[in-house]
């Protein structure tokens, strides 16, 4: 198993959710992040005087994926996240020992699936 | 006059068409006396709602302050403003409201302590009437007294307000208000009064300066300063509310000089109300073109600032000047206010600019009545404005010596309150402590002096609610679910 733990701006995570859907991958966290990089800070003027913020917003995108799935969500998200400009963010690929459903108590790969369309719609 | 014969005749006919009997009988004499307690009635009907709207005014202050602080000092404003206020009340009636307004002295009233029905404060009879402009007076020191808390955000202890707001209610603001409004020495300079119509220095420099004592003796908040000695940003948390605060300032000050013609039957009466929302006006256009120029942004706190500025400037010399002078007050105020915030902003940590904002747009305000208080408006004895020596045939030693008695009174107001108040603010350095101690300011006033968050649901995780459907609706009312919702359902 990997989770898969990307870096990304704002404004690409929606369309990264609504693919990852889309090809059985239902399971993902967001957090909200500040972070540095090689982008600069933010300068703000307030009451005449400048204020530099040295991080900026970005969202924490974090998917738990069986090896196999992993160079798909990687390439859906670098698909949607980037830009071309200093900023789009990083992808980080780590290992996973377990992973446990808490409402059953199961673990194994198999609680990284999505449910099956009975289970949805029952 | 003619609107009062008008009311008359109105009067005489009702009286006429209600009681024809008693009507035919009345004289003129009782229909013009009857005509005096209504005016009467009108007026204080007036002062009492201008009254109302300088007491809301401390919401204006509540406001902008929190605005202007950080979040983890958001509640610690709610507080200070009602302890304040209800503190400053107790020491108005039973002291203040006496040293003011109570005859005596060139230097102080000795009537009208415990204010009560049928006193006799400075050779008359207290009534109805007396207790409205009393409670007028009142909602003065107040808006006074929450200036001086404005240099102070963030890091005073609780206490120190306690014990300042007692002696600033009882002598402090009643001391100014006396010498100018209550017949002493401020009243008669060789032959010339001080003119001030609302209080730009009574209130607005006397609160600035209470601010400025205040904050030599408690020091910048940490972080202000670098190593350097280099001033840094501490932004605010609400741009909003300073907004709001702005605002409710605004329309208070209507009552605040509107309210101090103490009457509607005057032309005056409209005079300054206009006055004010010219001043005003300019205030922000000066301040907004000023931090435009310094920084190239229209700077939101700025505006706010020059709003205030203009406001305070007109404060004086709203019942004295033409209408074309007041945006010129206005605007000067708004320019000067931009500048003095950063020249101050590099020796002094004044978060909100009640320095700049009440104190030299106070002082410009009572000196501006020097320069262009019109010959048709100024009080009895005083003579207009220098402006009408330059561009007009008054003799240079009139005008210039009324600019000097209003400098004087700049002088006199600063003096009195600086002193009473270091020594007020000493005193309590030396016992009770002034500042709060490292910990408790980083942590912020909210949770280490009122134990808990201005905003305290900040960290306490909410509950979800798992379809997002309002439960009329119920889970399969034809509304589709978002996906994530469907997905996450369970069986």
């Amino acid at each position: 198993m990997k989770k898969i733990e990307a870096f990304i701006r704002h404004e690409a995570f929606e369309p990264i959710r609504a693919e990852l859907l889309d090809k059985g991958f239902p399971s993902l966290s967001i957090s909200e992040a500040k972070g540095s990089g090689r982008q600069k800070g933010i300068v703000e003027r307030y009451r005449g005087s400048t204020l530099t913020v040295n991080v900026r917003p970005k969202l924490k995108l974090e998917v738990v994926v069986e090896d196999k799935d992993k160079p798909l969500v990687v390439e859906t998200i670098l698909k949607h996240a980037r830009t071309g400009e200093v900023g789009d963010g990083k992808i980080f690929v780590l290992p996973v020992e377990e992973a446990i459903r808490i409402r059953t108590g199961e673990g194994g790969e198999e609680v990284l699936q999505a449910h099956s369309e009975e289970e949805v719609t029952a | 006059m003619r609107k009062k014969i008008g009311v008359a005749a109105l009067l005489a006919v009702f009286a006429a068409l209600l009681l024809p009997t008693v009507a035919s009988a009345a004289t003129l004499g009782e229909v013009a006396s009857s005509v005096e307690a209504k005016t009467t009635e009108l007026n204080m009907t007036w002062v009492a709602v201008a009254a109302a709207l300088v007491f809301l005014m401390q919401a204006g202050f509540m406001f902008l302050e929190i605005g202007f602080s950080r979040q983890k000092n958001a509640g610690t404003g709610v507080a200070k403003v009602l302890v304040n206020l209800a503190i400053c009340t107790l020491a108005w009636w039973a002291i203040g409201y006496g040293i003011a307004e109570g005859g005596g002295n060139d230097f102080f009233g000795d009537s009208g302590f415990f204010f009560h029905f049928d006193q006799v404060i400075g050779g008359e009879a207290a009534n109805g009437e007396t207790a409205m402009l009393m409670l007028y007076g009142l909602a003065f020191c107040a808006v006074s007294l929450a200036i001086v808390w404005g240099t102070t955000l963030e890091r005073i202890k609780f206490g120190a307000y306690v014990v300042y707001a007692v002696v600033f209610g009882a002598v402090i603001y009643p001391l100014v208000a006396h010498a100018v409004w209550g017949g002493g020495l401020l009243g008669d300079i060789g032959g010339k009064p001080v003119m001030d119509f609302a209080g730009s220095s009574v209130v607005h420099l006397t609160g600035a300066t209470g601010a400025l004592a205040a904050l030599l003796l408690l020091g910048p908040r940490k972080g202000k300063y670098d190593a350097n000695g280099k001033p840094r940003v501490i932004p605010g948390h609400s741009m909003p509310l300073v907004g709001l605060g702005v605002i409710i300032l605004w329309i208070g000050w209507f009552g605040f000089n509107g309210g101090s013609t103490f009457g509607t039957e005057e032309v005056l009466f409209g005079e300054v109300m206009l006055n004010t929302q010219l001043a005003a006006a300019a205030g922000v256009i000066g301040a907004s073109i000023a931090v435009y120029l310094k920084s190239r942004t229209l700077d939101v706190g700025m505006a706010g600032n020059g709003a205030i500025a203009g406001l305070v400037g007109i404060t004086a010399p709203s019942g004295f000047v033409e209408y074309w002078a007041a945006p010129i007050i206005g605007l000067v105020a708004g320019l000067l206010v931009v500048y003095a915030v950063l020249a101050i902003d590099k020796l002094l940590d004044d978060p909100v600019g009640a320095l700049s904002a009440h104190g030299l747009a106070g002082i410009w305000g009572t000196l501006s009545v020097g320069i262009f208080g019109s010959a048709r408006l100024v009080s009895e004895g005083a003579s207009p404005g220098v402006w009408y020596s330059v561009f007009g045939d008054e003799p240079f030693s009139a005008t210039i010596g009324q600019l000097g008695v209003q400098g004087l009174a700049v002088l006199f107001t600063f003096v009195v309150v600086f002193a009473i108040s270091i020594a007020t603010f000493a005193f309590i350095k030396g016992t009770i402590g002034l500042r709060v101690d490292d910990a408790e300011e980083e942590a912020g006033l909210d949770i280490s002096s009122h134990g808990m968050y201005g905003y305290p649901e900040q960290f306490i995780p909410q509950p979800e609610y798992s379809t997002g459907l309002p439960s009329g609706l119920g889970s399969g009312a034809g509304v589709a679910a978002p996906a994530p919702a469907q997905m996450t359902a369970t069986e």
